[in-house]
């Protein structure tokens, strides 16, 4: 019998689209690998697939987590090796099928075997309160509510902090996606304690604004695995928190302004 | 045409304290919350209103209030929801 501890199911959710989940799910996972953790990632937006696509691994792909439900393939065979990094595997969600073709049961069943073999199981969630989302966040110890620093994306986070809570997923953490510090410091952002305040729970870490993002997606590369990108750093660090390190939240004024710049060349910072 | 420099320098300077300043984010932040109690309470503003109206018709049978302060609000305490409402009485005219 195997004697190493069970792996933790996380299931990474938000309500509204669009918020940054799969962009968290691939970096995350990624950095966690980086630490050397045995990660799988999961894509559990049935019919809408793209983890694959943010992790550069869309040509790799042969079963699915569908197939793996419906005993087409074993698991070993739908499991895609990360290209970068060996502690990494992604399984894929089907492309071509509906929601409702993995039941709640199924998803449970099927994370209670990654546990055994997985120090992490990353869940990306589809958008949503729908039976895709019961699904994503069936078996899952843990849940990330992805929000971005606007009134609908932290309204709908609101929905579903109390849906998670429901289904017995307590304790969800946040994390605060996009943020502009120069708009936070005039006036026309909402700032991090104003969310934590309006959504009363805790926050695993603050990822800001960053081009860097799109040029990674546009590559198949997650950001971690680039230097010198501030939301790469964000979820390094948000990686070392999840591993229990005390990591402060990110100084997010912009060292590359012109007047940081001045202030450091004439030693001011 | 040095007092039309100066005003543009100055204009420059005052658009950043200005114009920069929308402060947004505090109009965010209250339509936020506002919003979060409907959807917590599962109750329109219709249907607030309604309530208020009907809650103010039972306090009047009994006390005298100044309907125009009237203060009604949902508000969050912590975890909790808490409707805190204020009632003026009226000090009878002698």
């Amino acid at each position: 019998m195997d004697q190493r501890e069970q792996g933790k199911a996380i299931v990474i959710t938000s309500g509204k689209g669009g918020v940054g989940k799969t962009t968290t799910t691939a970096n995350l996972g990624t950095a966690l690998a980086l630490l050397g953790k045995k990660i799988c990632l999961i894509d559990a937006d049935i019919g809408l697939r793209n983890l694959d696509v943010v992790m550069g691994l869309e040509n790799r792909i042969v079963y699915d987590l569908i197939d793996v439900v419906e005993e087409q393939c074993r698991l070993e065979q739908a499991l895609i090796k990360d290209k970068r990094n060996e502690n990494l595997v992604l399984l894929p969600a089907a492309q071509t099928r509906d929601k409702d073709a993995v039941s709640e049961e199924q998803m449970k069943e099927l994370i209670l075997k990654l546990k055994e073999r997985m120090d992490y199981i990353l869940v990306d969630s589809p958008a949503g309160i729908e039976q895709g989302f019961r699904n994503a966040i069936a078996g899952a110890d843990k849940a990330i509510i992805v929000t971005t620093p606007e009134v609908s994306a932290v309204r709908d986070a609101d929905r579903i902090i109390g849906m998670v809570e429901a289904e017995g997923v307590n304790d969800p953490d946040l994390i605060i996606n996009r943020i502009r510090q120069d708009m936070v410091d005039r006036g026309d952002m909402m700032n991090i304690e104003d969310m934590i305040e309006i959504l009363a729970i805790d926050i695993l870490g603050v990822v800001p604004e960053d081009e860097g993002i799109v040029v990674s997606t546009n590559k198949g590369e997650p950001i971690v695995l680039s230097n010198n990108h501030k939301a790469g750093e964000a979820f390094n660090n948000i990686a070392r928190r999840l591993e229990g390190e005390d990591v402060p939240l990110m100084d997010l004024n912009n060292s590359d302004s012109i007047l940081a710049k001045f202030k450091k060349f004439v030693g001011l910072s | 045409m040095v007092i039309n420099i100066l005003a543009k320098i100055k204009d420059f300077f005052t658009q950043e304290e200005t114009t920069e300043n929308t402060g947004s984010s505090s109009v965010a932040k209250e339509r936020l919350q506002f919003i979060l109690v409907q959807d917590r309470i599962k109750l329109s503003p219709q249907e607030m209103e309604e309530m208020k109206a009907e809650l103010i018709e039972v306090i009047i049978k009994y006390v005298e209030v100044d309907k125009d302060k009237i203060d009604m609000d949902i508000s969050r305490e912590d975890e909790k929801m808490a409707m805190v409402a204020n009632f003026p009485i009226q000090k009878k005219q002698e």
